[in-house]
C-alpha cells in the first residue's frame, strides 16, 4: 500500500525529472534560434557533448537489458524478477538518449525527414531502424511479462530482444567503426568494445536505480543476490579494461599511429588526465576495488562503485568522441602542414552551456519515463525482498 | 465482530489498465510501421535524375609547381562567389582553402589548395543518414539543403575536412549559392557556373593571376586538356590509400 510519504516523494522526483527534461528543451529551443554558434562546437569538433550524453544513455540501454536476457533467455531465477525494470530502463534511456541526439542536429524541425529519406549505406539509417525497433520489441518483451496470458512468449520475446540489443550496440559502434579516414575510429574493433562497455554502464544503471528505488521503499536487498550482481559488474570492468587496452595497443602497433595515442593517452592535456584518472582510475580501478575487497563489501559501496562506473563512462566517451575529433587528420602523411582551417593543429573545443544542459536533460526525461513507469506498473522487483522495517 | 471489509482485488483495475496497454501498443506499432510503409514507396517510386550527362566526369588537376606560397586568390574567388564569409573564425564555412605543406624529412616547402575532392566513392554520400549528400551523375559531389538534417556525419566521415556545417544565421546570400543554418555545405564544384558552361571561379581566379595552377575540365574526354594532362605527367590523389578514386588530382606533391 502507497503511503502519503510514497506519494510526496513520487511527485517530488517527477517534477524535479520533469524540470530538468523542461531544461533541456529549452536549452534545445535556444540552440534552435541562434544556431550552434551558441556550442562550443566548431567544424573541427563537430560532434560535442551532447553526443556525450547521448552516446553513453543508448549504449548503457542496450546494456541494461542484460538483466532481463540473464534471466528470462538464461533461465537464471535471481534476475527474473528484474526483468521488467530491466525493459522499463532500457526503454527510458533510449527515448533519453534519442532526444539528445535528435535535438542536437542542426534542423531538429526535420527529424521526420529522417524516417522518410532513408539511405541504406548510412549507419545511422539503420540505427533509425535499430533504435525504433528496440523500443518495439522491448515493449512486447514488457508486455510478455505483464500479461499473464503471454507469460509463454515471455521467453522467445526475451531471446528476440537479446539479439536485437547486439545488433543494435554494434550498429553504435560502427557509427565511428565506419568513419575510415578518422585516425581515432576505423575499427572493426569498435563494435565489440562498445558491447562489452555497455554490459558494464548498463548494469551499473540498473544498480543504482535498484539501490535507490529499495531505499526509497525502506527495503534492504537480499546480501547474497547484491553480491552476485556486483561481481557480475566487476568482471564487465575487466573486460571492458582489457578491450579499451587492446584497441589502444591495435592504434600503437597495428596502425602505426604513435602520435594520435600520444596526444591521446600522453601529451593531450585533458583527454589523458579524463582518460587515466577519470576512465581508469575513477571508473574502473577504484569500482574494482570497491567491489572485490573484502572489507567492502556493504550495499553502499557497490552503490559507489556503480556510480562511479556511470561517471567513468562519461569520461571515456568524452575522450573518444571530443578528443578523436581534436586530433587533426592526416592528409599528407610524412608532412607538417598549416592553413586557416586548423589543419595540422590541435583543435579546441569548450562545452558551452546550453549543450550541457541538454545532455542532462536527456538524462532527466530518462529519470521521468523510470519513475513514472515505476509508479504506474509493478516493476519494483517481487520475490525476493526484506522488509528493513521487519 | 466486525466484517472484514473486501479489499479491492488487484484484477479490479485490471480492464481499464489493459485498455490502456491495448492503445499504447497500437500507438506504437503504429509509429513503428510508418518508415516501413514509405520505404513502399521509395521502392516503388521512379529514380529521379539531377540531369546532369553522366558521360562527364568533371575533375581538376592542380599543379603545386604553380601554386604561389601567400597567394589566396582562389579562396578569395569561392567566399565572393558563394557569399561565403570574408574571415571565418572556428565556425565559419571554408570551401576551399590554402594548405602550407613540409616534408619533415627533406623540408620541401610547398603550397596548395585542398577543397571537396569530388570523389567517385564519396564518404560522405555513405554515411548520409538521409541521402541528402549526394552524387551527380557528373561527379560533383553536393548537399541538397532541403533534406540535410544537420548531423554532421559527412564532415565526420571526409577525409579532406572538406565539408563545414552552418553555425550562424545566413544573410545576403547569394542567389545561385542558398545556404542555411544548420545544414552542411562544402564546394559545389561552382556547379551553378558549370552548368552555364563556365569554369569554377578559383580556376578562373588562379588564371587571371597568371598562375595557372588550376585546370578544370571532363576527365571522361580523352581531348580534354585535363584529360591529356593527367595522361602525361605524374599526378597523385589525396589520400590514395583509402581509395575513393577523387575527381581532384595534384601534381607535384
Amino acid at each position: 500500500m502507497r503511503t502519503r510519504e510514497d506519494t510526496r516523494n513520487f511527485w517530488l522526483v517527477a517534477v524535479l525529472a520533469g524540470a530538468i527534461t523542461a531544461v533541456g528543451l529549452g536549452a534545445a529551443h535556444y540552440m534552435e534560434l541562434h544556431g550552434h554558434v551558441v556550442t562550443g562546437m566548431n567544424n573541427q569538433v563537430v560532434w560535442g557533448l551532447p553526443h556525450v550524453f547521448a552516446i553513453f544513455m543508448i549504449v548503457a540501454a542496450s546494456g541494461v537489458l542484460n538483466v532481463a536476457s540473464i534471466g528470462s533467455v538464461f533461465g537464471q531465477t535471481v534476475y527474473k524478477p528484474r526483468a521488467p525494470l530491466s525493459g522499463l530502463l532500457c526503454i527510458a534511456l533510449l527515448i533519453g538518449g534519442l532526444m539528445v541526439l535528435m535535438l542536437d542536429l542542426g534542423r531538429p524541425d526535420r527529424v521526420i525527414v529522417a524516417a522518410t529519406h532513408y539511405n541504406f549505406t548510412s549507419v545511422f539509417a539503420w540505427n533509425v531502424f535499430l533504435y525504433s525497433g528496440m523500443t518495439g520489441i522491448v515493449a512486447v518483451y514488457l508486455w510478455t511479462m505483464f500479461e499473464r496470458r503471454m507469460n509463454v512468449y515471455s521467453k522467445p520475446a526475451g531471446l528476440a530482444a537479446l539479439v536485437w540489443r547486439f545488433v543494435l550496440t554494434t550498429g553504435t559502434g560502427s557509427i565511428f567503426g565506419f568513419l575510415v579516414a578518422r585516425q581515432a575510429y576505423q575499427s572493426a574493433l569498435l563494435a565489440p568494445l562498445f558491447i562489452v562497455l555497455s554490459f558494464g554502464w548498463g548494469l551499473a544503471v540498473f544498480l543504482v536505480t535498484q539501490s535507490t528505488m529499495y531505499a526509497w521503499e525502506g527495503r534492504v536487498l537480499d546480501g547474497a543476490i547484491r553480491r552476485r550482481m556486483a561481481r557480475l559488474l566487476g568482471v564487465f570492468i575487466a573486460a571492458s579494461l582489457y578491450l579499451v587496452a587492446v584497441y589502444h595497443l591495435t592504434n600503437l602497433y597495428f596502425a602505426k599511429q604513435a602520435d594520435f595515442e600520444r596526444f591521446l593517452l600522453v601529451d593531450g592535456g585533458l583527454y589523458p588526465l579524463l582518460f587515466w584518472a577519470g576512465y581508469v582510475l575513477i571508473g574502473s580501478v577504484l569500482p574494482l576495488l570497491l567491489l572485490f575487497h573484502p572489507r567492502l563489501s556493504g550495499a553502499r559501496y557497490t552503490f559507489a562503485a556503480s556510480a562511479l562506473v556511470v561517471a567513468g563512462a562519461f569520461a571515456f566517451l568524452y575522450v573518444f568522441i571530443i578528443g578523436g575529433q581534436a586530433f587533426p587528420l592526416e592528409i599528407f602523411p610524412g608532412h607538417a602542414v598549416s592553413s586557416s582551417f586548423g589543419d595540422g593543429a590541435i583543435a579546441s573545443y569548450v562545452p558551452s552551456l546550453p549543450e550541457l544542459l541538454l545532455g542532462v536533460g536527456g538524462l532527466g526525461a530518462a529519470l521521468l519515463l523510470t519513475v513514472v513507469g515505476i509508479r504506474a506498473f509493478d516493476f519494483m522487483p517481487q520475490d525476493d525482498f526484506v522488509s528493513a522495517k521487519s | 465482530m466486525n466484517p472484514v471489509p473486501p479489499s479491492p482485488s488487484k484484477d479490479a483495475a485490471q480492464p481499464e489498465r489493459r485498455g490502456f496497454l491495448g492503445v499504447a501498443a497500437a500507438g506504437l506499432a503504429g509509429i513503428l510501421l510508418a518508415p516501413g510503409v514509405r520505404l513502399i514507396e521509395i521502392a516503388q517510386a521512379a529514380p529521379t535524375t539531377a540531369g546532369a550527362d553522366p558521360k562527364v566526369r568533371w575533375g581538376m588537376l592542380i599543379d603545386s609547381n604553380k601554386c604561389s606560397s601567400g597567394c589566396t586568390d582562389c579562396v578569395t574567388a569561392c567566399r565572393t562567389e558563394n557569399g561565403l564569409p570574408e574571415n571565418p573564425g572556428p565556425t565559419g564555412a571554408q570551401w576551399i582553402r590554402k594548405i602550407e605543406i613540409k616534408e619533415v624529412r627533406t623540408g620541401k616547402s610547398q603550397s596548395l589548395p585542398v577543397m571537396c575532392q569530388h570523389c567517385a566513392e564519396p564518404p560522405c554520400v555513405d554515411v548520409c543518414p538521409t541521402g541528402a549528400s549526394f552524387k551527380r551523375a557528373d561527379g560533383i559531389v553536393l548537399v541538397d539543403k532541403h533534406i540535410c538534417i544537420g548531423c554532421r556525419y559527412c564532415v565526420m566521415a571526409c577525409p579532406y575536412k572538406a565539408r563545414s556545417f552552418v553555425h550562424e544565421p545566413q544573410t545576403n546570400q547569394k542567389p545561385d549559392v542558398p545556404r542555411g543554418m544548420g545544414t552542411v555545405e562544402g564546394c559545389t564544384m561552382c556547379v551553378h557556373k558549370v552548368d552555364r558552361g563556365e569554369q569554377p571561379a578559383c580556376v578562373q581566379a588562379c588564371s587571371a593571376a597568371g598562375h595557372g595552377a588550376i585546370l578544370f575540365g571532363n576527365l571522361n574526354d580523352p581531348a580534354s586538356e585535363i584529360a591529356q594532362r593527367v595522361r602525361e605527367i605524374q599526378t597523385s590523389q589525396l589520400r590514395a590509400d583509402l581509395k575513393l578514386d577523387p575527381g581532384v588530382r595534384y601534381h607535384g606533391i
